[in-house]
């Protein structure tokens, strides 16, 4: 029931603070402040008192039928994915509310109420077992978001929330085909037609038919994420999204397509997405060059902060298909690191343009002499883009190519270089803003309290998921394993380490699985690699 | 004591930590005693530790501190592991490193920064530490990368310069390059041995790998990682500009400790790169050729700091060269007395800018010979170590061993004995070329600030180990001392020199001896006795080619200007507005081009809409008829 709970408490708290409106414009900012922050205890409560099983990653379910007659049940569940994804959401999501406190002055109430079923819709996405209700929660997030964009956006938002529709409905289109086709496949077959995840996992699918369903999903998640080439709605959403659109956009919206992929593509298509894998490896490479490449040489920050999200979600698609412990683990931190990293560098756009009313960085410079704690903490972040050790991206980028070295060695060589590319962009952001002298501006002020309360958190997470990742990854792993489950033996055993020195070597690579690999990959002469 | 090696490192974190988050608002007298009593506190601990470790001589330290996390039986901790070779680092690092930040509280005193700076250093000390104490690969790439950021912030601490920034970058951006590579070869041993824990690599590595295997590209990709912080071969070009930095950041990172951590990383890993002699073999190339042309681009450089720096890249040379023939506690041993004699001149050059209020071109110097004597001593034993005078400096030693081992090591050869020897003549002439136009001649520029004590303790206590540095390890035909290498013993392999030239080690070594005092007079002829000579040099338009060829380093930043960053900016900047963009404009153009065609015919004049019926009935009952 308090799955439910997180996703009413949203939604109510939204109609309450658009209503609440009319008493006095300031009430809004309070009532979704008190919304999400409820979401957060209850889902930080979930979290300490969470114990998992060893023949279950599920910690929680609730299920109670909705459309009997269709098959579609208000089926939700938590596993250990789910809440990390929460967790993120949730923190996020009161970033975004005290981000906004002094931005949003119009339509204050209507605002608040588009923020929080964004979050709803988001929080629905995460936990729906149904895949009927997944394509409502998926469309939940998608029209307030054009909102989002369309009335508190940028000069040129119109255009921008167009586009962001557009790609989101035509991509969701085809997932509610392949859904539906997934539905009455597993209906003709056994004669129990159901939308319910656990019951159509199971479904004996024909190669071509999987193919095509997967595909479907694909289309979905792949323009979510996105990937190079069905990146193109993202820098201009995020560009002229107000801090807080850009915000959940970069933290939370392209992460949903992340999970899409874990949560449905993986354990729903085992053979087909094997077959795909290298394409999307491919993919996911040139993502990351590409993007990186794109970066560098733009001149609105937030822009430059765009691409350099492509890049970054470039490793998620990455691991996801290199069908190992490391990669999927890798990339469940990516999805929460670079939430943060990135969530926090729009964050900082969005504090340089309340001063300076620009995104241009050719016009800015010279700031850490004038606002040094703005300077360190703007290093912080942009060193945990650039994947620096002892930051959480760090963690997520090396697993996710440990993981990947073992499907395929030369396209992690390349991600790799992505990582050069990725410092030359970072690095250009602190010479830009920070350290080359720019334009004379009268004055200029360091960080408000408030501020600082926004960016601290940030800080204090990428460092925890940096040094001490591991609760993190416990988390996950019960979870890891479930949408694995396809493509692995029996439980791989690990053998224990033999003494504090000698480990076993290579215990955990799973023959079976690199025979899979490496049979879907000598179908592709060009990925052929030396070993 | 073992207990409390976490402390080393832990130390000048927290003086980082502290610095940052409250150094603003410290005084400067506070500043000074958190910033440098972090490392010198960390220095006393190393030396207790040190002294313990001497008289025990356990094989190894080991404390884990925490796990850093475990992923499918891949389980890197935060654990430190210290053996001798460590330990030299250590010692190094902290002690050096506490002089250098002692000096640097009188250096830096009238810097609006202070707290920013000396957060940096505690910060890069910190990693430095983390860097060489670490007990697996990955920890060690955590001080890797760690180094190379606190590199990137004080080449560039002076930032209002773009200049500065422009160096900063470059530093950051090559080395990430070799960090790449690494990178890449971390991945490998991590699928070969399942771990990255560094003990268990070599101790499994033997078993695993047969010599010459293909493990040879794991082996040469680390090599990448310490070429590029070492500032080695194809990679050095970021070091020169890496002199944009206050003076004590040249002298801790980028000649001491940071540029020395590819060395630390060869030797640290000794075992897999003696499975690939292939690739050994080019670590002494490398080595040879670097020392080279580095020592050929420092005889042309006027930036005094310039000429240390590439130096320090020739120096390191030999150091890479020392290990590529398997001498690797020669090539230790250089690291320590080269940190002690670099350090030196860094720090003596500093003493210099700063009383020239920061004139750096050696043309505007001269005769400080006797204005600063302090300076003027303590640099010229510096030089003597640098230039390996026999006998008295510890330079001499060190540097002798290497070229010995060259020759009659068990991978040595005639040609990289004869790089070496010609490097040492070069390293003399250049050497010297320094100390004669900044302190001989008549004096060019006013002097200002006289150096204080905090400039002038560091200098000598410096300059002491500069000399007596070398006693603790003599040649076989000297009073045999080999008290370095008996410590790295247990660590590192010692080597055997062949039996036919042992006889006659004697005449190599005056060998050596000449040519180094060679290099001096070589140096006193042109810049004291008959400055002519260099005059008549210059008419030569051919001389003048080659010395702009070596002045700008071999034309390397060049050629990869031209070969990559251009085409990069280029193709970046052409493709600002992202072409994959236009196809979608072009859809949504196309959308609208038919939205715009249909809508014409949307008209409202009827005869139009009778004539699209009857032209449209004509089509359909034509098709019908044909059908």
């Amino acid at each position: 029931m308090i799955l439910v709970w997180l996703i009413v408490i949203l939604m109510a708290g939204g109609l309450l603070a658009w209503l609440s409106k009319k008493v006095n414009p300031e009430i809004p900012r309070w009532v979704a402040l008190g919304a999400v922050l409820l979401d957060l205890i209850l889902i930080v409560y979930l979290w300490i008192n969470s114990k998992t099983t060893a023949d279950s990653a599920w910690l929680l379910s609730y299920d109670v039928p909705w459309i009997p007659q269709w098959g579609v049940s208000f089926s939700l569940a938590l596993d250990g994915l789910s809440l990390l994804m929460l967790v993120l959401t949730f923190f996020l999501g009161l970033l975004a509310v005290l981000i906004s406190w002094k931005e949003i002055k119009n339509k204050v109430g209507f605002f608040h109420f588009n923020l929080l079923w964004v979050l709803a819709g988001i929080t629905g996405v995460f936990l729906t077992m149904d895949l009927f209700l997944f394509y409502f929660f998926w469309e939940v997030m998608l029209i307030p978001m054009y909102f989002l964009i369309g009335v508190w956006g940028h000069e040129n938002r119109t255009y921008a929330a167009y586009k962001f529709f557009l790609f989101t409905q035509a991509s969701g289109l085809l997932m509610l085909l392949a859904i539906l086709g997934l539905y009455f496949i597993h209906g003709s077959g056994t004669g129990n037609y159901t939308f319910n995840y656990f019951e159509l996992l199971n479904t004996p699918l024909a190669p071509d038919a999987a193919r095509l369903l997967m595909f479907g999903f694909l289309a979905a998640f792949l323009v979510k994420l996105p990937v190079v080439p069905f990146h193109s709605w993202l820098p201009d959403a995020h560009s002229q999204a107000p801090t807080a659109g850009s915000l959940i956009l970069a933290g939370l919206l392209l992460k949903t397509g992340a999970y899409g992929l874990l949560r449905f593509v993986l354990p729903l298509f085992p053979t087909a997405t094997v077959e795909f894998a290298p394409w999307a490896m491919l993919l996911g490479v040139i993502g990351i060059i590409y993007g990186a490449i794109v970066a560098y040489s733009q001149t609105d920050l937030k822009r430059l902060v765009a691409y350099t999200s492509v890049s970054h979600m470039g490793f998620v698609i990455l691991g996801v298909f290199a069908f190992n412990e490391w990669a999927l683990q890798g990339v469940v931190m990516q999805m929460i690191a670079h939430g943060l990293s990135t969530g926090a560098l729009f964050i900082l756009a969005g504090f340089l343009y309340e001063r300076i009313h620009t995104r241009d960085i050719t016009q800015m410079g010279g700031f850490w002499a004038k606002a040094p704690k703005m300077g360190v903490i703007a290093l912080v972040f942009v060193m945990a883009s650039l994947g620096l050790p002892g930051l959480g991206n760090f963690i997520a980028e090396f697993l996710t190519l440990v993981g990947s070295w073992q499907a395929d060695n030369w396209l992690t060589v390349f991600a790799t270089i992505g990582l050069v590319l990725a410092t030359a962009y970072s690095l250009r952001i602190m010479q830009k803003v920070f350290y080359e002298p720019g334009p004379q501006r009268e004055s200029f002020r360091d960080l408000s309290f408030r501020e600082m309360l926004i960016a601290v958190p940030l800080v204090l997470g990428l460092l925890f998921l940096g040094l001490y990742p591991q609760p993190v990854l416990d988390m996950a792993q019960p979870a890891i394993k479930e949408q694995l489950q396809a493509y692995t033996s029996p439980e791989p055993t690990i053998a224990e380490p033999k003494t504090a020195v000698v480990q076993q070597p290579k215990a955990t690579i799973n023959a079976n699985q690199i025979a899979l690999n490496q049979r879907a990959f000598s179908n592709l002469q060009i990925f052929k690699s030396p070993n | 004591m073992e207990n409390l090696l976490w402390l080393i490192p832990a130390l000048p974190f927290l003086g980082a930590l502290l610095l940052i988050l409250f150094g603003t608002r410290l005084s400067r007298t506070l500043v000074a005693i958190l910033g440098v009593g972090s490392v010198a506190v960390s220095a006393l601990i190393t030396i207790l530790l040190g002294l313990e470790f001497l008289s025990n001589r356990p094989e190894f330290y080991h404390q884990e501190v925490w796990q850093w996390f475990s992923v499918a039986g891949f389980t890197p901790s935060i654990a430190f592991h210290i053996d001798a070779l460590s330990m030299v680092f250590i010692f190094v690092i902290t002690f050096v490193g506490a002089l250098i930040h002692l000096y640097a509280t009188s250096y830096m005193a009238d810097d609006q920064d202070f707290s920013r700076f000396f957060a940096s250093m505690n910060l890069f000390v910190g990693s430095m530490l983390m860097l060489v104490m670490a007990d697996n690969l990955l920890l060690l790439y955590l001080g890797w990368e760690g180094v190379g950021l606190c590199s990137y912030l004080l080449i560039g601490f002076w930032y209002k310069e773009p200049a500065n920034g422009y160096a900063a970058r470059k530093a950051f951006i090559i080395t990430r390059v070799g960090d790449t590579a690494m990178a890449i070869g971390l991945f490998m041993l991590f699928q070969a041995f399942g771990t990255l824990h560094i003990q268990t690599i070599l101790t499994e590595a033997p078993e695993a790998w047969s010599v010459g295997s293909q493990m040879a590209v794991i082996v040469a990709l680390l090599l990448g990682g310490a070429v590029g912080k070492s500032g080695q071969l194809p990679l050095q070009t970021w070091l020169p500009d890496a002199m944009a930095g206050p003076t004590p950041v040249s002298a801790l990172i980028h000649a001491a400790t940071m540029v020395t951590a590819g060395v630390y990383l060869i030797a640290r890993m000794y075992v897999i790169f003696e499975l690939a002699p292939l690739v050994q073999t080019i670590v002494a190339i490398v080595g040879a050729i670097t020392l080279l042309l580095a020592g050929f681009s420092a005889l042309t450089q006027y930036d005094l700091k310039r000429v240390l720096a590439y130096s320090t890249i020739s120096q390191i040379g030999y150091m890479f060269l020392a290990l590529g023939v398997g001498a690797w506690s020669a090539g230790i041993f250089h690291f320590m007395i080269h940190g002690f004699f670099k350090a030196l001149l860094f720090l003596c050059a500093g003493a210099i800018i700063m009383a020239l209020h920061h004139e750096q071109d050696m043309r505007k110097m001269g005769g400080l010979r006797h204005k600063m004597p302090v300076v003027y001593w303590t640099f010229l034993i510096g030089a003597a170590s640098l230039a390996a005078l026999p006998i008295i400096t510890a330079g001499f030693y060190s540097k002798d061993q290497i070229l010995w081992y060259a020759l009659a090591g068990e991978y040595g050869n005639t040609w990289l004995y004869l790089a070496g020897l010609v490097g040492a003549f070069i390293t003399s002439i250049y050497t010297f070329r320094m100390v004669f136009m900044t302190f001989f001649g008549e004096s060019k520029t006013h002097l200002e600030h006289p150096p204080g004590k905090v400039i002038t303790i560091p200098l000598i206590i410096l300059a002491i180990l500069s000399l007596v540095g070398g006693f603790i390890e003599l040649p076989h035909n000297f009073p045999h001392v080999t008290l370095f290498s008996d410590v790295m013993a247990p660590v590192l392999p010692g080597i055997y020199a062949n039996e036919g030239l042992a006889a006659n080690e004697w005449m190599f070594q005056l060998v050596a001896a000449i040519v180094s005092l060679g290099g001096v007079f070589v140096a006193y002829l042109f810049y004291i006795k008959s400055p002519q000579l260099l005059t008549s040099i210059e008419r030569s338009g051919f001389a003048m080619a080659l010395h702009r060829f070596w002045h700008s380093g071999w034309g390397f930043d060049a050629l990869y200007d031209v070969l990559i960053a251009r085409p990069y900016v280029f193709i970046s900047k052409l493709n600002k507005r992202d072409f994959i963009d236009s196809f979608y404009t072009g859809l949504a153009r196309l959308a609208e081009g038919f939205h715009v065609m249909f809508s014409e015919t949307q008209n409202g004049i009827l005869r139009n809409y009778v004539a699209g019926i009857v032209v449209g009935a004509i089509m359909i009952l034509t098709i019908s008829l044909f059908l």
